[in-house]
């Protein structure tokens, strides 16, 4: 208790201090960094590190990556069966966010994007309103964090994960028809994502399956391969989310410390997934299957690819069903979305990272509202073409998802 | 391109292998189930001496968890980095249009053959009862 | 004359290096031929502590690594001595096959066998530590002025390190740096570790972190199945625990600190280097302590030895890397005997300019290093 106290004083007294009429994130920046600023030059780079950054050319652009936010499981009952709407209240289960992404970290809840009450992101009037309106989409893909891949329980997993599907539907898909969602799944228990994949896949609006990074074992192996046949059956990509349910330590080397710590080992997570991926042959037994990482950056990928690359060449024996070199693998059947979008303090990178990642069709655009990545609606790092800015924003989410590419027709 | 007589047949048994210097390059000639072929002693990736390295099958798969093996003994393997090149053509397996290993025509010739020419042989002395290997450079 | 029947020396050539450039290799692994050259180096009771229970690793196998290799003993095929023993294991043909044809002017060792800081009785792995070491110092470094010592730590014994730090440091200069694992029981960055950076910091003496240690899993996404990606793990692994250590503080506390980075290639230091600032804009108020940006400490404190060479689908994007990185961060390694061995004339496939290749070759880890 005392904790929770603490906490909250510290971010009152930190809203307190900032100037209201600077831009919101940059009100982040500045004030979570007080004991910043007697170093000159490291003061420079830090108010110029979202010069370059644009708005949005264009109409109709798809946002791949917008956050939901369940209030708590009382929100969630009424969605939910008579045997686990029971058990919530005379257990008092609650408190389910996922300690990968707790609601109340400043930085994954913008200043501006805050609710006056609740947790950032959990009110559909106010997402339509920032997201759907603010960037003027054609469409909003919801990928709903609340952490039913969490439970050891894999029938209060998929509780939970029908709970949350049914909610989505409920609250945000019949909200406004520019939205579409993620379903989401108890990854644990690929014969219970499978039911819940068949269930939900008749209503168009769901338009790819979600999994997390992090989970028991690698994405690739066979044991999840009953959802990966689910989803080319009902042409639906997987999308994998930064985060994960702790059944290991987050890192090679044990537990962070810090959130931030966390955060920043994200991407090795995707990487280690998108390696297995390619070795337990995924993409031989379904070559047309896509995925898409989302919020797992992407500036990772050159080194990544051409690591994969050397040493597919030399233990290609161990995996012989890979029959082509891993980056044209990660060119053909991976996506990315835009933000975070990790590019050096100065601004530059993108462009030649965009080069020797080999190809424009990677990217897809996102905000990862209510998440802090920009400023205002600056949500374009610079380093991108014309050209490009149209295929990340429109061209290539359509071509990512059938039902998508379907519903603008 | 000229024929080079390398060695008696009988001095390469089958699944042995031998290095020579032919023109100032080291080359390796390997008796594969009693073929010969002869390729750059120099891996070209990094330069490694394939004649150190191993001859294993072909290993490919159409199916996740299925091993399909063929052509056993006919894919060199760099003893460095293991890339696999296909002995009969010297192609890298991963890499088959822009890498590969500098392979030459090889050839056995019986001695009273090779007594008429036109062969680079001044110092060896060829026996027209013994068969060659002749190596194209 | 066009035809010799004799044989090539095949196996025993310089491959690459025409040009006879002097050579500062940041990592060669000499070792044991078994273990039982390291009893001269143990005292009676850990020399039969070793006869009865063995290396006690973090490990299925008993003597296997959990992922097998690529190739036997990890090696390079042609470096078997034909004295006998396992590759690396004779100081002669290690001169002949590699140090003499390659221009080695200094090879700054690794011994991985046995790997102290993997052993889960700590007083055995002080004891095995000393071993390592003075192993290192007597049968190499004393017979081939060439070849330079890494003080191989039982870290775990924050107070065990220190003597042994101290001791090594006494003995020669001929101990160049100290080195752990990349995994070990706790992320480096964590206080547990810091009394050894004190040390090092006071002595002047890098610390070097070679990729291994395999204790527990090896990363958020589970078990992997094939070598392939426990190979490509250990570039994540050094990622994490560059994190750790500048989130935890470390190069703030000890700015004197240099920190190098064995075995896991290079060109993800950028990517890498702009996450950390941009993630630590966002959050950096969870860690105050950090007084600068990330990158800051990158450039300052670390460097990185350059094997596995990493090879870009078109060559010159390495230029792109390194460019990023600065000409003074790297240090050519050639891992000899190892099968993934980068050969000093070949491994970089992008043009360098001769003052570029002195710089990767030999200047940046003179300087390191402290070398003549």
């Amino acid at each position: 208790m005392h904790l929770v106290i603490i906490v909250d004083m510290a971010r009152i007294s930190f809203h307190s201090s900032h100037n209201k009429h600077m831009s919101a994130y940059r009100a982040i920046a500045k004030g979570a960094g007080r004991s910043v600023g007697k170093h000159m030059d490291d003061q420079v780079l830090l108010d110029r590190a979202f010069d370059g950054f644009t708005e949005l050319p264009v109409k109709g652009a798809v946002d791949c990556d917008v956050h939901p936010a369940v209030p708590g499981t009382g929100a969630l009952l009424k969605y939910m069966d008579d045997h686990w709407r029971e058990q919530i209240v005379e257990r008092g289960i609650d408190g389910l966010d996922a300690m990968s992404f707790p609601p109340g970290i400043g930085a994954l809840g913008r200043e501006d994007w805050r609710l006056p009450a609740g947790k950032p992101g959990s009110d559909p009037d106010r997402t339509i309103k920032d997201v759907l309106d603010g960037f003027d989409l054609s469409f909003a893909i919801l990928n709903c964090l609340y952490h039913v891949q969490g439970a050891y329980d894999e029938n209060m997993s998929i509780g939970l994960a029908r709970a949350v599907n049914n909610w989505v539907k409920a609250e945000w898909l019949d909200r406004d028809p520019r939205f579409r969602a993620s379903i989401v799944i108890p990854t644990e228990s690929p014969e219970l994502a499978v039911d819940e994949i068949d269930r939900l896949a008749s209503d168009k609006r769901f338009v790819q399956i979600m999994m997390l990074a992090g989970g028991e074992i690698p994405m690739g192996r066979r044991f999840h391969w009953p959802i990966f046949r689910a989803a080319e059956k009902h042409g639906l990509p997987i999308t994998v989310h930064a985060g994960t349910n702790y059944r290991h330590a987050p890192t090679s080397i044990g537990w962070p410390s810090f959130f931030v710590e966390e955060y920043v080992g994200h991407p090795h997570m995707f990487q280690m997934q998108l390696l297995s991926l390619i070795t337990e042959g995924v993409f031989t037994k379904f070559p047309n299957l896509k995925f898409v990482f989302a919020e797992s950056g992407f500036t990772w990928l050159p080194p990544s690819i051409w690591r994969a690359n050397k040493t597919w060449k030399a233990m290609r024996v161990e995996t012989p069903w890979v029959d082509r070199p891993p980056a044209e693998i990660v060119r053909s059947n991976f996506r990315f979305t835009l933000q975070p979008s990790d590019i050096a303090l100065d601004g530059t990178g993108l462009a030649k990272t965009i080069e020797h990642i080999g190809s424009d069709d990677v990217i897809l655009f996102s905000t990862d509202y209510p998440h802090a990545h920009f400023e205002g609606k600056r949500a374009l790092p610079p380093g991108l073409s014309d050209s490009q800015i149209r295929k990340i924003c429109i061209d290539n989410p359509l071509a990512t998802y059938p039902r998508l590419k379907e519903a603008s027709r | 391109m000229a024929k080079h007589i390398v060695a008696r047949v009988e001095d390469i048994p089958v699944g042995e292998r031998k290095t020579f210097s032919v023109r100032g390059r080291a080359i390796v000639v390997f008796n594969q189930g009693g073929e010969f072929f002869a390729i750059l002693d120099k891996c070209p990736h990094s330069g490694a001496p394939l004649s150190k390295g191993t001859l294993v099958s072909l290993v490919e798969s159409g199916e996740p968890g299925v091993y399909q093996r063929s052509r056993p003994g006919e894919m060199l393997k760099c003893p460095w980095h293991s890339w696999e090149f296909d002995i009969r053509t010297g192609q890298s397996y991963c890499d088959p249009a822009s890498t590969r290993a500098k392979k030459y025509a090889v050839s056995v010739e019986p001695g009273c053959a090779l007594a008429k020419g036109p062969f680079n042989a001044d110092t060896f002395p060829v026996s027209l009862e013994d068969n060659y290997v002749i190596v194209e450079m | 004359m066009n035809v010799q029947l004799k044989d090539a020396p095949t196996g025993t050539q310089v491959r690459g290096n025409p040009g006879k450039l002097k050579v500062i290799d940041g990592d060669v692994h000499p070792i044991p031929r078994s273990l039982d050259d390291l009893r001269p180096f143990l005292s009676k009771e850990w020399g039969e502590h070793l006869t009865n229970y063995g290396l006690r690793y973090r490990l299925p196998y008993a003597t296997a690594p959990a992922y097998p290799k690529a190739t036997p003993a990890l090696a390079r095929r042609d470096a078997w001595p034909p004295e006998g023993g396992p590759p690396g294991s004779s100081l002669r043909f290690m001169q002949e096959q590699f140090l003499d044809p390659c221009n080695i002017e200094y090879g700054i060792m690794h011994c991985l066998y046995p790997i102290p800081m993997m052993e889960r009785n700590l007083s055995f792995a002080n004891a095995l530590s000393s071993a390592v070491n003075d192993w290192q110092y007597h049968e190499w470094s004393q017979k081939d002025r060439r070849m330079k010592a890494t003080i191989s730590l039982s870290g775990e014994d924050a107070a065990g390190a220190i003597k042994e730090i101290e001791r090594c440091a006494k003995v020669s200069r001929d101990f160049v740096q100290a080195s752990m694992p990349g995994r070990i029981t706790e992320p480096h960055g964590r206080q547990r570790y810091w009394p050894i950076y004190e040390v090092l910091e006071r002595l002047g003496l890098p610390l070097a972190i070679h990729v291994g240690g395999e204790g527990g899993v090896p990363g958020g996404a589970g078990w992997p199945s094939y070598y392939q990606e426990t190979h490509h793990n250990t570039s994540f692994m050094n990622r994490e625990l560059i994190t750790s250590m500048i989130f935890e503080g470390v190069f703030d506390r000890f700015p004197d600190l240099k920190l190098v980075l064995v075995e896991s290639g290079f060109a993800w230091i950028p990517a890498l280097s702009w996450r950390l600032d941009r993630q630590w804009l966002r959050m950096r108020d969870e860690v105050p302590h950090v007084k600068h940006p990330p990158s800051h400490y990158i450039r300052k404190n670390i460097y990185l030895t350059t094997q596995p060479m990493d090879e870009p689908e078109r060559p010159d994007d390495l230029r792109d890397i390194i460019e990023w990185i600065g000409w003074d961060r790297l240090m050519m390694a050639t891992d000899y005997p190892h099968w993934d061995f980068d050969d000093p004339g070949l491994a970089f496939k992008v043009r360098l300019t001769e003052a570029e290749k002195r710089q990767l070759f030999s200047e940046n880890a003179r300087a390191v290093y402290r070398l003549d």
